[in-house]
């Protein structure tokens, strides 16, 4: 066994994702059905929000994807600037639809819990507002690869941002949390808290959690898988036109 | 160093060069408001402090593509490049010019337009103060969204997104300064806050946008 920078190598990364695609894509359905067919029909309705509750399958994982995959942009930008491994800035730039496709549904899903139960849409509350401005990072980050020609200057320059943008993105949280007080729900899967989402709700909602880490694995792997390809073909082409 | 803030600074005065633009436009901004929200003076004083925050923002942003593109054009920031002056300090001189050409006159310009929008007595000092404080933060930042987008045509929108964001937590600290002082609370905590954004971009930002400079230079 190598050393993990051998995947930093395109041919191998695909000859490698080749096999572990298929995999991770069962277990990423597996898990995907179980977790939402067990927490949309085999748990109580909660005494006093009925079954909206539901919801929470989709909107927690959605959310806590959504932050980590800023976070695996973060880490294969920094990988990128300082080994310039071509593979690890693909998976950024493969990453970053699928973060903001997370953050799009963790906001309607949480848009449409909040209506019935906090009685509005929309509320400028610390944790809704961050997600918003979230999704504004990820749509300037997109935006900033595609409107660059040149791929290592694009590379380059979305990895800055991103990492500019995730002091900001921290420093937007706290200022958020100094500017409103909040209505949403403080966090309630601590390990050492007292009061937490029952086990009856809890266990289908960590296997969902599970589901999405794993369908986002898969979506990232294709498309950076995608990303490597596309890249291949263009060079062929040059190359065809120069011969 | 300081002939190229010289430069710059005269380069910006000068006829086309856009001074007092952002001032217009913040003049603009500010007599549209009444006419949207209605004209009672118990709202504008409400809303007032906010107002003139995000007209000084946007009057900032409107004047960020300005600080790279001539340069870029005729080739210039080429030469800069090469000179013994490292990037780093380009791009802190260039903010700092962008800041004394665009944001000094928000500045001293925002009592004025308080005025109009009868802020309360006790909010000029706090707004004047968060602006003084808050501006050059604006400026850093932009300079950076700027250096990002200069070798890009029309990148003018795209930096409007790119930097919008950026500019988040200084305008949450920055209004929230000139509310509290307009309602005669203390607002000395978000103030100190927005001097150590202020501060913390300075010191960290120009090697970001020197960085992306280069890169686009490339």
């Amino acid at each position: 066994m190598g050393s993990i920078w051998e995947y930093a190598n395109p041919v191998k990364f695909v000859r490698t994702s080749e096999i572990v695609l298929p995999w991770v894509s069962v277990i990423a359905m597996v898990t995907l059905v179980v977790g939402l067919v067990w927490g949309f029909f085999f748990t109580p309705d909660d005494y006093r929000q009925g079954s909206t509750v539901k919801i929470i399958y989709l909107h927690v994982p959605a959310a806590l994807m959504a932050i980590n995959v800023w976070f695996m942009m973060l880490v294969t930008s920094l990988i990128w600037l300082i080994r310039r491994h071509h593979v690890s800035a693909l998976a950024a730039k493969a990453a970053a639809p699928v973060g903001i496709i997370m953050t799009v549904i963790a906001l309607v899903t949480g848009a449409i819990w909040g209506q019935p139960m906090w009685g509005t849409w929309w509320a400028w509350d610390p944790r809704l507002t961050s997600f918003l401005i979230l999704f504004l990072f990820y749509l300037g980050y997109i935006a900033l690869w595609e409107a660059i020609d040149n791929p290592d200057t694009a590379a380059d320059l979305t990895a800055v941002l991103c990492i500019v943008g995730s002091v900001f993105a921290v420093l937007s949280r706290y200022a958020v949390n100094f500017w409103n007080q909040g209505l949403h729900q403080g966090a309630s899967l601590s390990l050492d808290k007292e009061e937490n989402v029952a086990d009856v709700f809890s266990t289908p909602l960590y296997i969902c959690m599970v589901g999405f880490g794993f369908l986002f694995i898969a979506l990232v792997f294709l498309r950076t898988r995608t990303e490597i390809h596309k890249r291949r073909t263009k060079a062929l082409l040059a190359r065809e036109r120069l011969g | 160093m300081i002939a190229l803030l010289v430069r710059d600074m005269k380069l910006a005065m000068r006829a086309g060069g856009g001074f007092g633009l952002g001032l217009a436009f913040f003049l603009i901004v500010t007599v549209l408001v009444p006419f949207g929200v209605g004209p009672e003076s118990g709202l504008l004083s409400k809303i007032a402090p906010g107002i003139l925050w995000l007209g000084a923002l946007l009057a900032c942003l409107l004047s960020l593509d300005r600080i790279f593109a001539l340069d870029w054009e005729d080739g210039s920031l080429d030469l800069l490049a090469t000179s013994p002056l490292p990037m780093e300090g380009v791009v802190t001189i260039k903010a700092l010019a962008h800041w004394l050409t665009t944001g000094l006159p928000l500045c001293l310009a925002a009592p004025l337009f308080g005025l109009l929008l009868s802020l309360p007595d006790t909010g000029y000092v706090w707004l004047v103060l968060s602006l003084v404080i808050g501006t050059p933060a604006l400026s850093v930042v932009g300079t950076f969204g700027a250096a990002l987008t200069v070798g890009l045509k029309r990148g003018g929108l795209l930096l409007s997104l790119l930097v919008l964001p950026l500019y988040v937590p200084t305008l949450i600290f920055g209004a929230e300064v000139a509310r509290r002082g307009a309602l005669g609370m203390d607002a000395m905590t978000p103030l100190l806050m927005l001097g150590g954004i202020t501060a913390g971009t300075i010191a960290l930002l120009p090697f970001a946008s020197a960085l992306v400079l280069r890169v686009n230079l490339r």
